[in-house]
């Protein structure tokens, strides 16, 4: 087993090591902690983040990338897998080996289409056939079938409450415990906790019931050639992740930086400034990045020695795609920025600052930075969820991601000739819109409870 | 006299049950003006607000009767309630500017209030809205109709307001703080406006002030509120007279006047208390020097004295007087008060000054902002903010810059410190020039001279605490070799505004306007400074407070032998603590001289306006003509983009003649202290000599 790291990989991990090294910094300081320790009273702020803290495990575990070695010995020198594959593969694989011929509907137990067989009897009989391997362990389809489903959900059910009840009292033992709360029961009379608690089960009940299906059929069918789409929404988690915080992060420097200068020092600065923004947002955004990724596309077909799998070129293309998102879509934070700053730079401590010859730099990281980082902090979270609608955009369009990396957006734009059929194929396309509807709610939610708990004008309430 | 209003027991609440205001009564005479007279935070808006039912979200009504004419208009349906206010009761704001919508035009928004309550439409509506405004004072009425409201002065939207409020034919008046945004010589129109209205239409007033100027103008009955009560009432010449209530005899002595100039003002100690923080004794207690342990034990009840005046205080409780405690007389008490803090401060102290001794010398400074217009951004034309300032200071004297708001006299401290880049002119600092030098020879210069700025609310940063705010300008200047050297300095700085040492790791939102004040002092005093610039540093505070921090700017300049630029539109606080004032007109200086010369003796006609708009309050407690003729001035100051032709005041000036009208007047030289721009001390000078 040969660990590989790609780019977006080690972007992922210096962004987790970055975040947990703010969160300690914020621990240290209580006028930091106080926003937050208002997110973590509100019910709402509480329970979205849980949820997208799932996504964000389900996306890290999908980064953790390795090659496996392959059996035969080259000369003695082991050779690998020409495939990289990820920690989530592996715990996956059951889903991912599974492939079907071609579609089948969600839990069914024939294929989707008619097909030609030759009975025993030597007959060509024209019918569905049996999938190979959803619900293939059935004798009697017609007796069990319903029970079998009825079965094995409820026995998940309950495997996975049992599941949660212990999960909960591990972190109960492991956290409250420590802090020296004698008490004989976890509190749960206040309302974030007893939400969390509820949430918890109710999502461990859930997933139980999921897992135990999904081990004999296909939860949410199957695709064109086959592939479980449960596994794909599973997988196009990561890309929706990484294109929403990789794009905020490129988007970052720049509308910090420039918006801030173009406020804060005026005059022929703020002139250029404004005409690179007021330039690039005239042009019909789509159209940008559309030409920027054919470029870069281009490239990567051009040079097939640079990268050494097709993993690497793919996320390479993925990498690219957020630089372009972001190198186009820093005008609007910009803005916002440069107004909130031309307000900042005539308060009277910036001046006060000014007359002890403090330099710019400094009044600009020691007095400005601080007092815009609440805008900041909330328009990364709002931009976040546009971004991941973003991608499926331009990959409905075409130049989105890699054909081989699965992504909302590849997954719509396959559903694009599925809804062209008859029967209709639905599942692909609710699958995806399902998925992206919860990531982005609970990231909006949690966006909307984050800027409350920052709006120094709603800070008095409680 | 019959009650048109009459307030009952009235409790406004947070929905936590903080209460707001609590537990008032008072009734309001037809005819007649009523003050609620208040520092701020103590619930005097929050009960004009439960009169009109228009309280905030948060907050509730929650016990209490409102009588308007007999009628409780607190069980009234909103529906009903919305024909009552505008029409029976009508408010004005403290924020003209912010009152009117600016997309529509004044005779729009007067024709509005017509068609609601009075039915009036079209050509009638016009014609009374014409009408209105000619009530009101406005000239060019039918130009005014179609004017939006960017197009007049703060004054002329006051008006508009106050137009607006009488279109209903109120029986009652709420306004609150009308004047509080306005220059004085606008405060004395509009305030005679509100005067001249209610004779013709005998309105009643409720008037809501922090301002006990305007009480002592226009109040018949004054009410005087703190932590949401009302402490004590009485008519105004009574209560100026005697006013019982210890927090209404301090709220007097702490007024800064020219008598008080030698010696530390009688400040207030300590803030008013936060809501909901207030305990079950006297909410004054914990304030009040002649509080006893019953005060903090018990909330004093409602006494009506002898002279029908009522307080809220233990000292006149009846069944207490006799036995426990005598209360002091007021006179008494006053003279105590008086002495205590006489003695502490003497005004020898002063150095001479002498003409080769100047710390601060600045030669016809101008600072010109250029207008851009057009694509090309070409200048069209500049705003004179500043136009030729000259002025000195010695050290250890304060010189005052006294102005309306808009002459320039902020820019001009700006442009001292080279916040603003001046247009031309020198300003000589401890004998070197600071114009044109570059940022680093700036930065060595940068410590000797130090602003305090207006607004202690955004003047520190809300992310940084008080130990960083003060160390900032140590750290850029290099003062104090290391951290733990620095550290001491803060120590000893927080010590010398009066905060606590453990003050230094809180941020700033945790302390109280006149705290804050404090800790922008010592950021300021931080670098060593020999020369601040106080811009208004108490315009924003209570009048309690206001007394704290001018006391403490005294005796700074009194240990440190610090000299003071004191720019203020407030005559009363300059007259306490400057040394010499300068009175600034539309980017110029027209007068200057010691305070005693131009504070007793005004030359130029608009220092006497100005000084014969102030409302004095003396010692016997009522308006003081100040021995000064009244001079009212009609408009107000034009524009520093294109200045009046001549003297820049001869359109208001009463005393215009054709020669003002030609030529801007050089300076007239009446003392050695003394110059005055104005023709009619050049003609003087010519008979005399």
């Amino acid at each position: 087993m040969m660990p590989v790291v790609l780019w977006t990989d080690a972007m992922i991990f210096l962004l987790l090591a970055t975040i947990l090294a703010g969160a300690w910094h914020i621990r240290k300081w209580p006028h930091l902690m106080l926003p937050w320790q208002r997110v973590a009273t509100s019910s709402m702020g509480m329970v979205s983040l849980l949820i997208l803290s799932l996504f964000i495990m389900v996306g890290l575990l999908d980064s953790l990338h390795y090659r496996i070695a392959l059996p035969d010995k080259n000369n003695g020198q082991t050779v690998y897998s020409a495939e990289v594959v990820s920690a989530f593969d592996a715990l996956a694989s059951g889903l991912k080996n599974r492939t079907e011929k071609t579609y089948s509907a969600p839990m069914a137990v024939y294929l989707y289409a008619k097909e030609s067989m030759e009975t025993p009897g030597g007959e060509i009989l024209r019918d569905h056939p049996r999938l190979r391997f959803g619900g293939a362990h059935l004798q009697n389809i017609e007796r069990d079938w319903l029970g079998d489903v009825v079965q094995k959900a409820v026995y998940g059910a309950l495997a996975g409450l049992l599941l949660g009840v212990l999960l909960i009292a591990a972190v109960w033992i492991l956290f409250l415990r420590q802090r020296g709360d004698h008490l004989p029961l976890p509190k749960i009379t206040d309302s974030p906790r007893k939400a969390l608690l509820i949430t918890t089960l109710l999502l461990a009940t859930f997933f139980g019931a999921v897992a135990n299906l999904a081990a004999s059929y296909h939860v949410l069918g199957t695709d064109k050639v086959g592939q479980d789409v449960l596994y794909l929404a599973l997988k196009s988690i990561r890309t929706g992740l990484v294109i929403g915080t990789i794009t905020t992060l490129v988007t970052l420097p720049f509308a910090l930086l420039l918006g801030v200068a173009a406020g804060y020092f005026r005059g022929w600065v703020d002139d250029i400034i404004q005409y690179i923004y007021t330039v690039l947002s005239s042009i019909p955004s789509v159209l940008l990045i559309a030409a920027a990724v054919l470029m870069m596309q281009v490239t990567i077909e051009m040079h097939p020695e640079w990268f050494e799998t097709s993993a690497a070129r793919a996320d390479v293309r993925l990498l690219s795609l957020c630089l372009i998102l972001g190198l186009t879509s820093w005008t609007g934070l910009c803005r916002l920025l440069r107004g909130e700053t031309l307000k900042l730079r005539e308060l009277e401590y910036i001046q006060a600052a000014q007359s002890f010859g403090v330099s710019s730099p400094r009044i600009i990281t020691q007095h400005i930075m601080p007092n815009v980082m609440h805008i900041v902090l909330i328009a990364m979270v709002m931009d976040f969820s546009g971004l991941v609608l973003a991608e499926a955009v331009l990959s409905y369009v075409g130049v989105g991601v890699d054909p081989s990396t699965m992504s909302f957006g590849t997954l719509i734009n396959a559903a694009r000739l599925e809804m062209g059929r008859e029967p209709i194929v639905w599942w692909t396309l609710a699958a995806a819109f399902g998925f992206m509807l919860v990531l982005v709610l609970a990231a909006n939610l949690f966006a909307d409870v984050v800027r409350d708990a920052f709006d120094p004008r709603l800070s008095h309430k409680n | 006299m019959n009650n048109l209003l009459s307030v009952q027991a009235l409790v406004t609440a947070l929905n936590s049950g903080t209460a707001i205001v609590d537990d008032i009564s008072f009734d309001i005479a037809e005819g007649e003006t009523f003050a609620l007279l208040g520092e701020s935070g103590c619930g005097k808006s929050m009960t004009a607000l439960s009169l009109m039912r228009l309280l905030p979200d948060g907050v509730h009504l929650k016990q209490g009767e409102v009588h308007l004419a007999n009628e409780n208009i607190l069980t009234l349906p909103e529906r009903d309630m919305r024909r009552i206010r505008g029409g029976r009761m009508a408010m004005i704001f403290q924020e003209p500017g912010l009152s009117l919508n600016p997309v529509m035009t004044v005779g729009t928004q007067i024709a509005e209030a017509l068609a609601l309550h009075q039915d009036m439409h079209g050509a009638m509506a016009e014609a009374r809205c014409a009408e209105l405004l000619e009530q009101v004072g406005l000239s060019d009425v039918q130009r005014r109709l179609r004017a939006y409201p960017f197009q007049l002065s703060g004054g002329m939207k006051q008006r508009v307001m106050i137009a607006m409020a009488l279109a209903g034919q109120p029986k009652l008046l709420i306004a609150d703080e009308p004047t509080t945004a306005l220059d004085v010589t606008i405060q004395a129109q509009v305030l005679q406006l509100l005067r001249n209205t209610q004779q013709q239409s005998g309105m009643s007033i409720l008037l809501i002030t922090h301002d006990l100027g305007v009480v002592a103008q226009i109040a018949h009955q004054v009410a005087v509120m703190y932590a949401g009560q009302i402490v004590e009432q009485a008519p105004r010449a009574q209560l100026f007279a005697h006013p019982a209530h210890p927090y209404t005899q301090k709220l007097f002595a702490a007024l800064p006047h020219a008598s008080s100039a030698g010696h530390a003002l009688a400040a207030i100690s300590g803030s008013v208390p936060a809501l909901g923080s207030t305990g079950v004794g006297c909410r004054f207690a914990p304030r009040c020097d002649q509080a006893w342990a019953r005060c903090h034990a018990e909330m004093p009840g409602w006494t009506i004295l002898p002279n029908k005046q009522g307080v809220r205080c233990h000292l006149y409780d009846t069944n207490e007087v006799s036995t426990t405690r005598q209360p002091p007389g007021i006179s008494a008490s006053q003279a105590e008060q008086g002495s205590s803090h006489k003695g502490t401060m003497s005004d020898g102290v002063h150095p001479q000054h002498s003409s080769t001794n100047y710390l601060l010398q600045v030669e016809n400074l101008r600072v010109h902002f250029p207008i851009y217009k057009g694509i090309l951004q070409r200048t069209v034309g500049y705003v004179k903010a500043v136009d030729g300032v000259s002025l000195a200071i010695a050290a250890g004297r304060t010189l005052a810059l006294v102005g309306e708001s808009g002459c320039g006299k902020t820019t001009v401290g700006k442009a001292l410190l080279q916040l603003v880049q001046p247009t031309a002119g020198s300003v000589r600092f401890a004998g070197n020039d600071l114009v044109g030098l570059g940022a680093q020879q700036l930065r060595v210069q940068r410590a000797g001279m130090q602003m305090i700025f207006q607004d202690p609310y955004a003047s520190l940063n809300p992310k940084m605490r008080v130990a960083e705010i003060l160390q900032e300008g140590m750290d850029v200047l290099s003062i104090g070799k290391n951290s733990t050297e620095r550290q001491q300095r803060i120590d000893e700085l927080l010590d010398q505004v009066g905060l606590a040492q453990t003050s230094k790791w809180r941020y700033p939102h945790e302390f109280s306007g006149g705290q804050r004040q404090r800790i922008a002092i010592a950021r300021a005093l931080a670098v060593n400074p020999s020369l601040l610039i106080c811009d208004e540093p108490t315009s924003a505070l209570d009048v309690s407070v206001q007394a704290q921090i001018l006391n403490l700017l005294k005796t700074l300049q009194q240990e440190l032998g610090l000299s003071y630029l004191f720019i203020s539109h407030n005559l009363a606080v300059v007259e306490y603590l400057a040394h010499e004032v300068c009175v600034m007109y539309l980017g110029r200086i027209v007068e200057r001289g010691t305070v005693a010369e131009v504070m007793r003796a005004p030359r130029h006609p608009y220092t006497r306006a100005l000084i014969s708009a102030v409302p004095h309050i003396d010692g016997s407690g009522t308006l003081s003509p100040c021995g000064i003729e009244t001079v009212r001035l009609e408009g107000e100051m034009p524009s520093p983009t294109n200045p009046p032709q001549g003297c820049y005041f001869h359109p208001r000036c009463p005393h215009a003649m054709n020669v003002c009208r030609a030529d801007y007047p050089e300076a007239t030289h009446v003392s050695d202290t003394r110059q005055v721009h104005c023709y009619l001390e050049t003609t003087e000078k010519a008979k005399q000599g």
